[in-house]
């Protein structure tokens, strides 16, 4: 089992340092390129969405990043600090009057490419997992 | 001739302008607004812009990119311009299903495709 945790300031190149160590254990453990696609992509939206929409880049403000996997699935948990939000509320971006909108996509991609998505602490924290299973 | 930016590769075929992302990446939230930028640039530096996206490149790519292509989309439809992407990776296409952006943007299998259907 790996496992890791960090805490990084709202700033995206110290996400990206995080994003490569991640992808890094994802590929030890064995994951295929299909599967770390999703955690890939997966993983930068949540990291973009606890810097931009939850600290709002505030340098007094912290992510912390916690990752455990193994060869069976991995599970990535994201923390800001944020005033949170309620995920129920944000709007469907595939709806017809929100398609041609430039932003609200992170969330449901989150949702689409890992097998589990919750939220806690009122929308600061998110909580994902990847089984490592063909599709 | 091709002018080389630092994450985008332009060419003019006839009135189309060619443009192909050169990064294999498009996550990196610095990068997303530099293409943004560069890309604006290219569509309202043109009278009636005709442009073609090749995606040959990316391998991946987040919703923040995602925004970046409607934008672009909405200024060239502004001036009575036309965008196409071509060259979609399956795994790129299978976000824009997803995310229902395959019936907002015009997609072209080949960069050819979507030059020809553009050329006037």
């Amino acid at each position: 089992m790996l496992k890791d945790h960090w805490t990084i300031s709202s700033d995206v190149k110290a996400a990206r340092d995080i994003g490569r160590n991640i992808m890094q254990a994802v590929a030890q453990l064995g994951y295929s390129e299909r599967l770390s696609f999703a955690i890939r992509l997966a993983l930068e939206e949540g990291l973009v969405n606890a810097i931009h929409h939850g600290n709002r880049h505030d340098p007094s403000k912290h992510v912390e990043v916690d990752f455990v996997g193994d060869s069976r699935q991995i599970q990535i948990t994201i923390t800001d600090q944020g005033q949170g939000f309620d995920p129920a509320r944000v709007p469907d971006p595939t709806a017809d009057e929100n398609l041609e909108k430039p932003t609200g996509r992170g969330i449901m991609l989150m949702q689409a490419y890992m097998d589990e998505v919750r939220y806690a602490s009122r929308g600061r924290r998110v909580v994902m997992k990847k089984l490592n299973r063909c599709d | 001739m091709r002018e080389v930016s630092p994450r985008l590769s332009v060419t003019k075929e006839g009135n189309v302008t060619v443009v192909v992302l050169t990064d294999r990446k498009i996550l990196d939230e610095v990068n997303i607004m530099q293409i943004g930028e560069q890309l604006s640039a290219l569509a309202v530096g043109q009278g009636t812009p005709h442009m073609v996206l090749d995606f040959a490149n990316v391998a991946h790519m987040s919703s923040s990119a995602l925004g970046v292509l409607i934008t672009l989309n909405k200024r060239i439809r502004e001036r009575k311009g036309d965008l196409r992407l071509c060259n979609i990776q399956p795994a790129i296409y299978e976000i824009f299903v997803i995310t229902r952006l395959n019936e907002i943007f015009q997609i072209c299998s080949s960069r050819q495709e979507a030059v020809d259907s553009l050329a006037s």
